[in-house]
């Protein structure tokens, strides 16, 4: 599982990276949701990974996962949705006042 | 426990929150609370600066869930002075926007307040967590403030600051990930105790960890290869957001002062010191890069914003000698050149205003209405920022180049510091010799050929306009009268930032503690 997971993670962080080097504000926003999706991961998964094993605590359970990396990735995800939102609009916005989707608002080359 | 402690983060939150619920009310009802509760807020961060140098590290327990489980915030001298520092800038700040700027777009003032409340958590806290949490609202609400007004410059700019923000918070999250995973904590004083007893099975990892916060903090605070938002951003934005953003860097500042001492320090056992071998040539590089930026930008705005580079490659230089004297005489150098720098970006603006149209760009233009008030302003400034006597920066440029003389590397400090101060005073002479002297001669209109006017329609500006500005650059001889004073405070501060014991024990308790002081001992 653990190699599975790593890889996963690994090919998601590689994706997003390459997106968000793109010069495009849409394939950015794209690169960054992913990187945020892969850190979210990551950030769950750094309280190690158990099947079938409840995060509260009861007396007849005698293992638990760990509760605070989901109450972290918890915080984590709804900012990282407020962070994409904005961004969203932002791109939008500089797409109206820029004329270009390029993040440097530079005008689309003749080809 | 002492309630005052999380004042400066509820009454900003509360006050924002009340803005954005009247929205659609008149300027005059934002503009009333936001400043009454700023002015607040700067007397309980005065009270909280008093009470921290007359008593012990103190710590608030949010819901009364024992650290190291709960939320603290911990209140020691460095994060009040720096409390203290961001409500007294924002006063200024918030009484320059209400001549008009907040005026631009709807939600400023609530906005405002937020990123208040951002700050002045990201100071306050002693959680890694929460760190994250306070830059997330500090970032969202200063996303906010940079686009506020609109503009194609802004709006590219903002573009910029966003989408790399956005990747720092990710690899924020990954330092965290890191952290957690091998030491099953994030709070700050309890991280400074498991790091000193950790495996040397671990040691690779808390090493990475400790250098990924590095690459956020370095961003936050705009150091050499992650500094290229800075200029547009802080150039192009606003001038009254701009100024408060004179210690948003800071912010990055004190987040390595405090991580890379008391986490990462001496104390830190596999991971000791981690980042001493980095800071201090990262730090020099940026205040080259910071001084030629300066020499070279042909707009005030941008001239003043490299200043900040060069003020946090400075700062962080010295304080990445990580010596007590050291520490104490950046600690001098902080108020001094977040106020100054804040006030040029203010009379910036005022340029700005008056040179209808060459704005706020270095080549000759008509002369500015007011060139005595502007002129004297700027002057000022310029040689307070540029570290000549009577002013602060004197003063604190001495004590920052005396304390760093312990260090290996005292010639590379000396010089470079030195050089960028007369990188900066050069440019910004240069662009007031532009601004106010070298002006266009104009009214062709018989006799009046080299009659210089100023333009008609420039709007004029009255001392209380101008107020704002003056009483920032007025902090500057305040700083050297009472420079005893805040010497003697830097010094304890700077003694209480160099042992962790003392964080460690007002957070977890002396049985803690004893064990930091048993591992250092054992090793």
């Amino acid at each position: 599982m653990e190699l599975l997971v790593s890889l996963c993670l690994g090919v998601m962080m590689a994706c997003g990276v390459y997106l968000a080097l793109r010069g495009r504000t849409f394939p950015v926003v794209v690169g960054l949701t992913l990187i945020g999706y892969t850190v979210n991961m990551f950030l769950f998964v750094s309280g190690r990974l158990h099947t079938n094993l409840p995060a509260v605590i009861s007396p007849e359970r005698l293992n638990y996962a760990d509760p605070l990396p989901q109450a972290l990735v918890l915080t984590a995800i709804v900012i990282g949705f407020g962070m994409i939102a904005f961004v969203v609009v932002l791109a939008l916005r500089a797409k109206g006042e820029l004329g270009s989707d390029h993040v440097d608002g530079e005008k689309e080359e003749v080809r | 426990m002492n309630h005052w402690i999380v004042l400066p983060l509820l009454l900003p939150m509360l006050v924002g929150s009340i803005i954005i619920l009247g929205v659609n009310k008149d300027i005059a009802w934002h503009r009333t609370l936001g400043l009454a509760n700023t002015i607040i807020v700067a007397l309980i961060a005065g009270y909280l600066v008093y009470l921290s140098a007359t008593g012990p590290i103190q710590v608030y327990v949010l819901g009364d869930w024992s650290p190291p489980f709960g939320i603290v915030m911990v209140l020691d001298q460095l994060s009040a002075m720096m409390v203290f520092i961001t409500s007294l800038l924002a006063v200024f700040c918030l009484i320059y926007a209400t001549r008009g700027a907040d005026k631009l777009g709807k939600n400023f003032h609530a906005l405002f307040q937020f990123q208040l409340l951002g700050i002045n958590g990201a100071f306050l806290t002693g959680d890694m967590f929460n760190l994250f949490v306070f830059f997330e609202i500090m970032l969202l609400a200063s996303y906010g403030l940079v686009l506020h007004g609109g503009g194609v410059k802004r709006t590219k700019a903002g573009l910029h600051y966003v989408i790399l923000n956005l990747v720092g918070s990710s690899v924020f999250l990954v330092g965290v990930g890191i952290i957690y995973g091998t030491l099953g904590t994030l709070n700050m004083a309890d991280l400074a105790v498991r790091i000193s007893m950790a495996s040397p099975d671990d040691a690779a990892l808390l090493q990475a960890g400790g250098l990924i916060f590095f690459a956020v903090f370095a961003l936050k605070a705009a150091l050499l290869p992650l500094y290229f938002w800075l200029p547009n951003t802080y150039g192009f934005t606003s001038a009254p957001v701009a100024a408060l953003f004179a210690v948003m860097t800071k912010v990055g500042v004190y987040v390595i002062l405090r991580v890379y001492t008391l986490i990462f320090g001496e104390h830190a056992g596999v991971a000791a010191n981690v980042l001493h071998p980095w800071l201090l040539p990262i730090a020099l590089v940026t205040l080259v890069a910071g001084a030629i930026g300066v020499a070279a930008s042909r707009d005030l705005g941008r001239t003043i914003a490299y200043l900040v580079i060069v003020s946090v490659g400075t700062l962080l230089a010295v304080i990445g000698t990580f010596s007590v004297d050291a520490i104490a005489s950046a600690l001098v150098y902080m108020p001094h050149t977040t106020f100054i720098t804040a006030a040029m970006f203010l009379i910036a603006d005022m340029i700005r205003q008056q040179r209808l149209d060459a704005g706020s760009t270095l080549t000759p233009d008509l002369p500015v209405k007011q060139h005595r008030l502007l002129g004297l302003l700027f002057f000022t400034g310029a040689v307070a920022i540029a570290g000549l006597p009577p002013l602060s920066g004197f003063t604190a440029k001495v004590m920052m180049l005396m304390g760093v003389q312990e260090s290996s590397s005292v010639a590379w400090i000396w010089g470079l510091v030195l050089v960028s101060g007369l990188m900066g005073l050069i440019a910004l002479g240069r662009a007031g010799s532009i601004v106010f002297w070298k002006t266009l001669p104009l009214d062709d209109s018989g006799k009046g050929a080299y009659e210089k006017k100023p333009h008609e329609s420039a709007p004029a500006f009255s001392l209380s306009y101008a107020f704002p500005a003056i009483a920032l650059i007025a902090i500057s001889p305040m700083l050297v009268i009472f420079g005893g004073p805040l010497t003697e405070f830097a010094h304890q501060a700077a003694a209480q930032i160099k042992d962790p014991v003392q964080y460690v024990t007002a957070v977890l308790g002396s049985d803690i503690s004893a064990l930091l002081n048993e591992t250092e001992g054992g090793r």
